[in-house]
């Protein structure tokens, strides 16, 4: 029998500390230890990147990492963009305005990836964008509006910053 | 889709990580970045009774310069740091030519140069660029230490040198002569796939500008980093020239790869695509070559 183990986790700004087994994926943590369901899981094989997440503010596949690795460790999830639920995040404000979405599936990854790409890169070109945007797979937009999104959220956050 | 029941230690030393893989021997696996080995665990197609996590193991993280001029990098050093090191920029521009290529940067941010070479996939970047730069490894085991040349260390499909027991813990790249060129040129469906074939490219130019030393090596075309040796010596003495190149191209491609079929390409067309991918690489180092900046 296999011992489980104990996890020290910051998520948003959260500690939270639970005893897991070793092979629990940490997206599978997220979503069913800690009712972090924005998370969302897609291939399981780090492919499509709708469970992507960032790790001391870079983005990683939560797929591809077991939960007993990140103990002691610093992550933030789509939940973590905004505090108010009433309020969007200005990524968020832009992809809704620009319906950088349809089904909504792959959309947490693609911000969580899309958000350290502008603080890197601020003004991105359309090809940068697409570039940032080639680890994550949608199957319902085509892409144009989730580019279109991503220009408003630049436009957005630079306003913001000035 | 969920890993089998597994046993998982994080020491934060390398000693004590190679004692427990001693230990455990086959059954146990040494996890670096994960991004090859946790889909693997997903799949269930690699059941270890006990992961060996080797990401608290802070001194293996390092690209430094040797006595000799060239650069060492540690294992646990994430693909990330190989697009910006200022040292490999200087001194293995190929390093960092090649690794905007691997995958994506959600993938880089965890994947480690040892991880990667260690698992010997034969359409990753990583282990064509260490052949190409004629790159050693340095393997550790709880009872010493030994040397491989990167050309030696890959024998077969995702078969490597490293016993039970040890580890990759280190990469050593010689100092590339002065006016080389470098080029790593790739073509995959869509960024960050696997590509469908890819070529490095190093050529070195005497005072004349004339080739003195050539290399070629190749991704996705054969179970190995497969190196075109012939045609790489047939521009030692040339010029360069289209013509040469030409040459060396078809001979690579046609005598001395073995790409195989997949449901994206035949092998013909994958022949080709090298070919032509060849070509591309010979113009890009030997125009680095002559600009003196690798």
């Amino acid at each position: 029998m296999i011992q489980r183990q104990r996890v020290s986790v910051t998520v948003n700004g959260r500690a939270y500390e639970r005893e897991v087994e070793p092979r629990l994926l940490l997206s599978d943590f997220l979503r069913h230890e800690l009712d972090l369901t924005g998370t969302h899981v897609g291939c399981e094989h780090g492919v499509c990147g709708a469970c992507t997440i960032l790790l001391d503010g870079e983005p990683i596949r939560s797929c591809l990492m077991l939960a007993v690795q990140a103990d002691g460790l610093e992550l933030t999830t789509v939940e973590g963009l905004t505090e108010d639920p009433e309020k969007l995040h200005p990524l968020q404000q832009a992809f809704w305005e620009a319906h950088g979405l349809q089904c909504g599936f792959c959309t947490a990854g693609i911000l969580m990836t899309i958000l350290p790409f502008l603080k890197k890169n601020p003004t991105p070109s359309e090809d940068e964008i697409r570039l940032a945007l080639s680890g994550n797979l949608c199957r319902c937009t085509g892409y144009q509006h989730i580019v279109d999104a991503v220009k408003l959220a630049a436009d957005y956050l630079g306003e913001e910053s000035s | 889709m969920k890993p089998a029941p597994v046993d998982y230690t994080a020491p934060d030393s390398l000693a004590e990580a190679l004692a427990l893989l001693a230990e455990h021997g086959f059954d146990g696996k040494l996890l670096a970045g994960g991004q090859s080995l946790v889909p693997l665990l997903n799949f269930r197609l690699a059941q270890p009774g006990v992961l060996i996590d080797l990401n608290r193991v802070r001194d293996l993280d390092y690209v430094r310069e040797t006595a000799e001029g060239g650069v060492s990098i540690g294992a646990m050093t994430r693909q990330r740091t190989l697009e910006t090191d200022p040292l490999l920029v200087e001194r293995a521009p190929l390093m960092n030519q090649a690794a905007p290529l691997i995958a994506h940067p959600q993938i880089r941010n965890r994947g480690t140069v040892g991880g990667s070479l260690a698992h010997a996939d034969p359409a990753a970047e990583l282990p064509v660029v260490a052949v190409a730069l004629e790159a050693r490894f340095r393997l550790q085991s709880h009872a010493g230490e030994r040397w491989v040349d990167a050309r030696d260390f890959y024998v077969g499909l995702m078969t490597t040198e490293l016993a039970a027991e040890e580890a990759l813990v280190e990469v050593e790249l010689p100092p590339l002569p002065p006016r080389t060129g470098c080029a790593f040129v790739e073509l995959a469906r869509r960024h960050g796939d696997y590509a469908t074939s890819g070529v490095a490219a190093i050529v070195t130019l005497d005072e004349a500008g004339v080739c003195s030393a050539a290399k070629l090596v190749y991704l996705s075309a054969g179970d190995t980093p497969m190196t075109a040796a012939e045609a790489a010596q047939s521009l030692v003495g040339s010029e360069l020239s289209s013509e040469s190149i030409r040459a060396a191209a078809a001979y690579a491609t046609t005598a001395e790869i073995e790409p195989t079929a997949d449901i994206h390409a035949s092998a013909e067309y994958k022949r080709h695509l090298a070919g032509v991918l060849t070509e591309r690489a010979l113009l890009a180092a030997k125009a680095r070559a002559l600009g003196g900046a690798g």
